[in-house]
């Protein structure tokens, strides 16, 4: 059975591609057919993150008006065979989506992957709301800052009340993954903690990503992270997220708190 | 000046329970707003349609706020009502009669 997962969050710049495309290319490694979906149109990046920018032909839009046929559009990761992209339009604008177009085009995927994952948009207008249109599941991806928190609760109101599921009467799974924390910060009452955010937006907890220069030098490269090196700390919480999200039991390891001098020298514990 | 002092022999202050205390009361008050926006779609509604029977209203020009506060909360019914209104009503009153 096809999984429809949107990787959202309201907000810009907390890591919804990067996620993305790290998900993406977990759930590949362990043997699933999966197509990331860039929603971002006009704006596009999902294509350089998996290091694909010089490969795209054609785009979602194109799907969408029936301009070009799917199989055209998609394209094969030159890493994993098992792993596939289909890019957004960096020149036409998000009204260019329709309701009906995008459905059609969730459906023909559901014939042909295991997972279909969508990179949403920020904000709350037509890219992000189509993305999320047809989602089965939902990661709500959210860094420990209060503008982040407030705008994922925005987004949870409304996966459960603008979604097709949510509409039929029946619900998303939603999870928060949690991106750029710092556990000696939220240790120290510098940033909020996983238990205060989990509390916050009621909805349970798909993995911690701690902050780590190996995101960007991923990124850097065009390799999704756990691709780029699997070993890293970010790479280890995104394999386990994936883990997670075909089911499996994996105990939440919260990323090791590394004390600094101070905090050893004062004695100091975790508020 | 003292706090950067504090800071400086190693106290930081933690910030992080602001942050939180901030967010349950700002997400309580908006989650009540927008989980309360049917009812205002029906109080504008019925509002409109009592006030209609008297004043000839241009609907879009019926506003309902309601502002939500610790321990009342306010309901703010903004009409814009044409200049001429006495005379419309009091001829339809005359034709009723």
């Amino acid at each position: 059975m096809a999984k429809v997962l949107v990787v959202t969050s309201g907000k810009g710049g907390v890591g919804k591609t990067t996620s993305t495309a790290a998900l993406g290319a977990a759930l590949a490694q362990s043997g699933q057919n999966v197509v990331v979906v860039d929603f971002d149109v006009g704006l596009r990046n999902l294509d350089l993150v998996m290091g694909a920018e010089r490969r795209v032909v054609f785009d979602l839009i194109n799907v969408v008006q029936g301009v070009a046929k799917l199989p055209q559009a998609l394209i094969r990761d030159k890493r994993l065979e098992n792993l596939w992209l289909l890019p957004a339009s960096q020149t036409r604008d998000k009204d260019a989506l329709t309701d009906e177009g995008v459905g059609r085009v969730i459906a023909e995927l559901k014939s042909r992957f295991d997972w279909i994952l969508c990179d949403s948009p920020a904000g709350i207008e037509r890219g992000a709301t189509l993305a999320m249109r047809y989602a089965d599941e939902a990661v709500i991806v959210t860094n420990p800052e209060v503008s982040s928190v407030r705008d994922s609760d925005r987004i949870i109101g409304m996966l459960d009340s603008k979604t097709v599921r949510a509409e039929r009467g029946e619900r998303v799974e939603k999870h928060v993954l949690i991106t750029r924390y710092d556990p000696a910060r939220a240790a120290r009452g510098e940033m909020l903690n996983i238990d205060d955010i989990l509390e916050i937006l009621a909805t349970p907890l798909l993995g911690i990503i701690p902050e780590s220069q190996d995101v960007l030098k991923a990124s850097n490269v065009g390799t999704p992270v756990t691709l780029n090196n699997a070993e890293s700390a970010p790479a280890r919480a995104y394999i386990d997220a994936s883990r997670r999200l075909m089911g499996e039991e994996v105990a939440m390891v919260v990323p090791a708190e590394r004390k600094g001098f101070m905090d050893r020298l004062l004695g100091r514990r975790a508020a | 000046m003292s706090m950067r002092l504090l800071r400086l022999f190693g106290g930081r202050e933690a910030t992080a329970p602001v942050a939180r205390e901030r967010l349950q009361i700002l997400l309580a008050h908006e989650r009540g707003l927008l989980g309360q926006s049917d009812l205002l779609v029906t109080l504008r509604e019925e509002i409109l349609a009592v006030v209609s029977k008297h004043i000839q209203l241009d609907p879009d020009k019926v506003m309902v706020k309601l502002e939500r506060g610790k321990t009342v909360s306010t309901l703010e019914v903004d009409i814009e009502v044409p200049n001429n209104f006495d005379k419309k009503a009091a001829g339809e009153r005359r034709m009723a009669g």
